[in-house]
């Protein structure tokens, strides 16, 4: 890197780093959660008086403290990772899906429809499939829809999928009230409750088993995917550059279709995981914002499938965290809000220091 | 060398970077730390306890699940009742986990089961959109009491361990509505109002709601026969702002008093407002004394005491006993009432309300006394009217929704019988002279 010599050199620069070796960039990765938890710590006795480090042993109880605490873990952390490996392949294209809310709500409104419908007559494993195969469609066309309109009219592709969110939204605001049960209670209940036909059946004796496996299928596919395949690379250089991508005699638009075909399906897909796998109702908060917490997840994992795991479960950790300081030190949600507002804060400033570095007056002659 | 020492100034820059927002959001979380300030203490005294409690006999771990905190009246109501019961009955308040914001949705079955894993050994949830997820959970664990409170599925439900409760709370809606009418007969006996116009802010047309304004109305009516009504539904439980625009909405209509069934000060703070501004308004709250936020426009709130329920609830479970499917207390055991009367109440409402609570007290009273009011033929069959409009006979229960009656008649001896059926409210019965907007 060539370094530009002024008369008077600023007290302090910052420089675009050539390249950093993986251990060191981790490093600072590590090094960033340990401070992040250092000073929230000392907002947390500052606060509220309270041993940080009890309140970080009650976050540890709070997701991993008993079997089934960790299996909520899991199977929350899946549920983020399945929507974040959804969102990759689209964000690696730089096509901005923030819709992954409407098509996970889509995906789950047809999933607890189909439940409701067919749970009496179709067999579990049979409705399993058409319920899957139904939610991966919605989603898919909750994709394509603004995709077209990008790949042809050229719309704006953020603001598309955020209105196709609130259009998710009103279609489960309306399905629940077709549906409600108890009538009155503005909620659907737990579907087939007695006869729990189209419920994820046990996988090696666990509930959430059948989650695990589909969403480390995804993931490993995902990988492979965006890492090894012809499309794969179609999608890296259309992100790059979209005219490099035309000289290189790559369509555009069908890439664009394709992608988020494909990122669509898998959020949708999401959905069908969270209402069969998981929750057995539907509500406007099946997604509950994890359309947008993947986004996180996508990017800080830099599209690595395999990243976002550690990712979704540092995020699912500080959240089940938060609820049990709640409950145990009767620390509202707002405390629990700075605490994750801290360390994702330091997170995000690693970053940073990971690609850029700061060159103090005087001392780059020394340092080279 | 150089890589080192970046990564030292790295550190040093996030480190200051996060100081300045560190130090920023202390002050913006004022609201958050007040209640964490005080807590400790309390806390940590308490933190002390299970240790030892553990080995005492009186080992037992009660869970409560709120569908908000304590910023909600009616949440406060149950976390407040539920500290009271648990004191009453010598209990250290360490046995009792409370769960905070816990939404009607699948959080609270993973709530419930993740209390049940704690050792709670009975686990009450406070809000009517729990109890699907509370009956899933009491599936799972037959071991553990789960108690919906307000819920109505317990009876249907077949499951020895799961059960509901609830307050006669028509009864103290209905005082309140005496509270109003004498208020209202004031206004117009000096003439400042000419139209009998009530508004009535509600959380969801569902019985709890219906069955809580029917008693309020019927409450006025008993002071100003000629009194008529509209509601205005929110679809929320607690939302201050939707609770205070309808009952700015209601108030532009021509409404002079606003009751309400939602859970926050929103509306009484509006009424306040418009009362400050020359519009003729009162409120009439619930759960809370409204009081501090509408100081001259309050008039009362009808309040339930849960922790009479609490306490009965855990006295029978303490003692190894059956707790009853269904359970529902009145004003006979203290489970409800109105809060103090506002400085704006009429002249002798005070001896209205004393007449209101003996003749409920001693029978002479009925809330949904038949003669009282009249209502339209029914559409769906689920009640038979006479040809004055008055009802006959009436459905108990038809929690299914298909129009048969599941559980007995609830027109008995001239009056619609209230909270006897089951614990949670079942009049659903739109009668004459009370409109819903919405």
């Amino acid at each position: 890197m060539s370094v530009t010599k002024h008369s008077k050199e600023p007290l302090l620069r910052i420089a675009k780093r050539d390249g950093i070796s993986r251990p060191k960039a981790y490093g600072i990765r590590i090094a960033a959660v340990l401070l992040s938890l250092v000073v929230s710590g000392i907002f947390i006795f500052a606060v509220t008086s309270l041993n940080p480090i009890q309140v970080y042993q009650a976050m540890f109880s709070g997701a991993f403290g008993s079997a089934r605490r960790s299996w909520v873990t899991i199977r929350d952390a899946m549920m983020l990772l399945c929507i974040g490996v959804g969102l990759a392949p689209a964000f690696k294209m730089r096509f901005w899906n923030v819709g992954a809310e409407g098509q996970v709500l889509i995906g789950g409104i047809l999933t607890a429809g189909l439940m409701r419908a067919l749970g009496a007559s179709v067999p579990t494993p049979v409705l399993l499939l058409i319920m899957a195969a139904a939610s991966l469609l919605a989603g898919g066309l909750w994709g394509i829809v603004p995709a077209v309109f990008k790949a042809y009219w050229n719309t704006n592709e953020t603001l598309f999928t955020l209105m196709m969110n609130y259009v998710a939204i009103q279609l489960t605001s309306y399905c629940v009230a077709l549906w409600e049960n108890p009538k009155g209670s503005n909620t659907v209940g737990v579907i087939n409750q007695s006869t729990q036909a189209g419920w994820f059946p046990e996988v090696f004796g666990q509930a959430y088993g059948l989650n695990v496996i589909l969403v480390l299928a995804l993931t490993i596919g995902m990988f492979l995917y965006l890492k090894y395949s012809k499309q794969g690379y179609e999608i890296t250089v259309v992100g790059d550059s979209e005219n490099t991508a035309r000289y290189a005699g790559i369509s555009v638009k069908k890439v664009t279709i394709r992608t988020m075909a494909i990122s669509g399906a898998i959020c949708g897909l999401a959905g069908f995981i969270a209402v069969a796998g998981a929750s057995h109702t539907i509500s406007t908060s099946t997604a509950g914002g994890r359309g947008f917490t993947a986004i996180i997840v996508a990017w800080l994992a830099q599209f690595n499938t395999f990243v976002m795991v550690l990712i979704s479960f540092l995020l699912v950790f500080l959240q089940k965290g938060a609820i049990q300081i709640a409950s145990q030190f009767n620390l509202n949600d707002y405390a629990s809000n700075v605490i994750t507002g801290i360390i994702l804060f330091f997170i995000l400033a690693s970053e940073f220091f990971i690609n850029y570095r700061v060159i103090v007056r005087g001392k780059e002659a020394e340092g080279k | 060398m150089k890589k080192l020492l970046a990564l030292i100034l790295a550190l040093v820059m996030s480190l200051s970077l996060v100081a300045c927002g560190g130090s920023s959001e202390p002050a913006a979380e004022k609201p958050a730390e007040e209640p964490a300030a005080e807590e400790p203490a309390a806390e940590e005294t308490a933190e002390e306890t299970p240790a030892e409690e553990t080995a005492a006999p009186t080992d037992v771990k009660i869970g409560l699940i709120c569908v908000h905190d304590e910023n909600s009246g009616y949440d406060a109501a149950h976390i407040d009742g539920l500290k009271t019961a648990v004191a009453e009955l010598g209990l250290d308040e360490s046995a009792l986990v409370i769960k905070y914001n816990i939404p009607e949705d699948e959080t609270c079955h993973d709530t419930a089961v993740d209390l049940a894993e704690e050792g709670c050994t009975i686990i009450f949830s406070d809000s009517y959109g729990h109890q699907s997820y509370m009956l899933q959970a009491a599936s799972e664990y037959p071991e553990v009491v789960f108690v919906a409170d307000t819920g109505d599925m317990a009876a249907g439900s077949g499951l020895a361990n799961y059960k509901n409760v609830f307050t006669n709370v028509y009864e103290s809606r209905y005082v309140s509505g005496v509270v109003a009418g004498m208020k209202l007969k004031e206004l117009m006996d000096a003439g400042t109002v000419t139209d009998p116009y009530i508004g009535y802010v509600g959380a969801f047309p569902y019985a709890e709601v219906v069955s809580g304004y029917t008693a309020f109305f019927l409450g006025i009516q008993s002071i100003v026969p000629e009194a008529h009504m509209d509601v205005q539904y929110t679809n929320s439980w607690y939302d201050p702002t939707a609770e205070g625009e309808a009952a700015n909405a209601l108030m532009a209509r021509g409404c002079v008093i606003i009751g309400q069934h939602a859970d926050s000060t929103g509306a009484p703070s509006a009424v306040q407002a418009a009362l400050d501004a020359g519009t003729v308004a009162y409120s009439v709250g619930y759960n809370i004394d409204m009081l501090s936020v509408a100081p001259t426009a309050a008039l009362t709130s009808a309040q339930n005491n849960w922790s009479v329920i609490y306490k009965a609830t855990l006295e029978k479970f303490l003692a190894g006993e059956e707790i009853p499917t269904d359970y529902a207390a009145g004003s006979a055991d203290g489970a409800v009432m109105i809060s103090a009367l506002g400085e704006s109440c009429a002249e002798g409402t005070q001896e209205a309300v004393d007449a209101a609570w003996a003749g409920i007290a001693d029978g002479s009273l009925k809330v949904f006394d038949t003669s009282k009011f009249t209502a339209p033929e029914a559409s769906d069959g689920s009640y038979v009217v006479d040809a004055d409009g008055h009802v006959t006979s009436a459905f108990g229960l038809d929690a299914d929704g298909d129009f048969v009656n599941d559980n007995g008649e609830a027109i008995v001896d001239g009056a619609f019988v209230e909270s006897v059926l089951r614990a949670a409210p079942y009049f659903s019965l739109r009668i004459d002279g009370i409109t819903e907007l919405n």
